[in-house]
């Protein structure tokens, strides 16, 4: 409809070139500084550690290389473990908790016992501890002695996963509440069911509000499902831990610490690349 | 007659906001609702969408009480189209999706069929190239005209529009009434609430001025607007006048 713009050649005027300028001098100073100072802290903290008295008992106690690649395959087959627990583990809690928190959005007085339900599990096993519930769960069932009883660690996953699905089914409700009621009105008048007004427009929005703390309590998991080694299954942690009480040498857990950070980062990679798209999206629109 | 309400009463805890409120529309017919905010407008809207509940009356779509317990809502909701003040788009939905999502789920219709269907209003009101954006990218009056057509694809009996241009820039109302004007032509039968009082004497076959929830005036615009009996629409009008919006 308007009339075809033609931009007018630009070229900074003499203020603007000199506030450029004056901009790419501080960047220059400012990166110097950094990195100046970053070196006197990174020496400052060398020289304390190595510098102190006990480092040599330390530091052959702690970071003995020959202890390190003798106990890694056996830490690694620990991990192995957690990795697998981890991935069936938070596809099932996050399941879990999806459904808990729709459950508890559901009106109507024949919903009633399956929200009391719903509510009462978010209430309980969030406040129980976690050891607690993977005692009982480890211990406690197999002792029904059962017909068909899984194993001890399909019984331990089961307990990680009831504990944070509680959690999960929080971090959903709050997705799901955050959705405006205009759009459930905006929904329904279209004729959409409650069940589709849910499906396709709350839901869809929730969760995408809450990925980043939903990611966040995936983190935490990753270090929790290690806990399953309390009822005898042997993973990352509890392999060092053996490893450790036969040479008397610490490094054996230092080796598994660092495998779980490097285990850890892509996933908060994704934590923070999720946060960061989902502050972007919402400083763009209105 | 397509829309008859018949003694409506509705209170939101002591308030009340509607006060044994009759109002009929005749197919075809547009009808314009006016009064201050609070006067009960919007609430009615919302009533006659099921939206909300009704507390005594009732409220008959061709004949049918919908307002009975027994009634099944969203069968009654496929049969009107609403459209709102701040427009609700579905903000994770292209133009085109929000469009389509109700003729696909609540319709069933083709996906090709509600597809064809959409562009064809899209292209229609000047937004075919905005199809595959999000709400988002959209500027308010493009939303509303967006929002309206949603409404329209499923071929509603009744058309409701709460105050479509409140939330409006003033450069972007007229984008807003050009369509819902071309949309009297079609016949379309629409109740409206609003504040454009200019607006609501082109296009209203009937205004209706609420306050308190009741009707305190009604007839054709040139007299409720111009030349009205009752005292209280004189008073909203010279306030109106005096705010500049007549």
């Amino acid at each position: 409809m308007s009339t075809p713009y033609q931009p007018r050649p630009y070229e900074p005027s003499d203020i603007q070139r000199e506030r450029i300028a004056y901009r790419r001098r501080q960047t220059i100073r400012s990166v110097l500084l950094s990195a100046l100072s970053t070196l006197v802290v990174g020496i400052a903290l060398a020289y304390a550690v190595t510098g102190s008295p006990g480092w040599e008992r330390v530091k052959s106690s702690f970071f003995d290389p020959e202890i390190a690649r003798k106990y890694l395959p056996d830490i690694l087959q620990g991990l192995w473990l957690n990795i697998r627990l981890l991935v069936v583990c938070t596809l099932a809690a996050l399941l879990l908790g999806l459904l808990i928190a729709v459950l508890r959005t559901l009106r109507g007085a024949v919903f009633f016992p399956v929200r009391a339900l719903a509510t009462g599990y978010t209430y309980a096993f969030r406040g129980l501890p976690l050891i607690i519930v993977l005692y009982v769960f480890t211990f406690g069932v197999p002792g029904l002695r059962l017909q068909g009883m899984p194993s001890v660690l399909v019984l331990g996953g089961a307990a990680l996963v009831i504990v944070y699905g509680a959690y999960l089914a929080e971090v959903f409700r709050a997705g799901i509440e955050s959705v405006h009621p205009s759009q459930l009105a905006a929904a329904r008048s279209l004729g959409l069911t409650y069940r589709q007004t849910m499906r396709h427009v709350v839901l869809p929005q929730a969760v995408r509000r809450v990925t980043p703390p939903l990611l966040n309590d995936v983190v935490a998991l990753q270090k929790d499902v290690g806990l399953v080694s309390l009822a005898g299954p042997i993973d990352a942690v509890r392999a060092a831990q053996i490893a450790t009480a036969q040479d008397a040498n610490f490094t054996p857990y230092i080796v598994a610490g660092v495998l779980f950070v490097l285990l850890a980062l892509p996933l908060i990679g994704i934590t923070d690349w999720v946060t960061l798209r989902a502050a972007r999206r919402q400083s763009a629109g209105s | 007659m397509l829309l008859s309400c018949q003694n409506v009463r509705k209170t939101f805890g002591t308030n009340l906001v509607l006060d044994d409120l009759s109002l009929e529309v005749d197919e075809h017919e547009v009808v314009a609702l006016i009064g201050a905010s609070g006067s009960g407008k919007s609430t009615l809207l919302r009533c006659v969408n099921l939206l909300t509940g009704i507390d005594d009356g009732v409220i008959r779509l061709d004949g049918e009480d919908i307002t009975d317990p027994r009634a099944d809502p969203d069968l009654v909701r496929r049969r009107i189209g609403m459209v709102f003040q701040s427009y609700n788009l579905f903000p994770h939905m292209t133009v085109l999706r929000n469009v389509t999502l109700a003729p696909d789920k609540v319709h069933k219709r083709a996906a090709a069929e509600s597809r064809d269907q959409a562009m064809e209003w899209l292209s229609r009101v000047g937004l075919a190239d905005k199809a595959d954006s999000y709400p988002d990218r959209l500027s308010g009056g493009q939303q509303q005209r967006v929002a309206i057509v949603r409404a329209l694809v499923n071929n509603p009996r009744l058309l409701l529009l709460d105050e479509v241009t409140s939330a409006l820039d003033p450069e972007l109302v007229g984008e807003v009434l050009t369509m819902i004007r071309g949309l009297k032509d079609d016949g379309t039968t629409m109740v409206l609430a609003t504040h454009e009082m200019g607006f609501a004497r082109q296009v209203a076959d009937r205004v209706v001025f609420l306050d308190g929830g009741r009707i305190i005036e009604a007839g054709p615009p040139s007299q409720v607007l111009g030349d009205p009996v009752e005292p209280r629409t004189r008073q909203f009008l010279a306030r109106i006048i005096e705010a500049g919006r007549l």
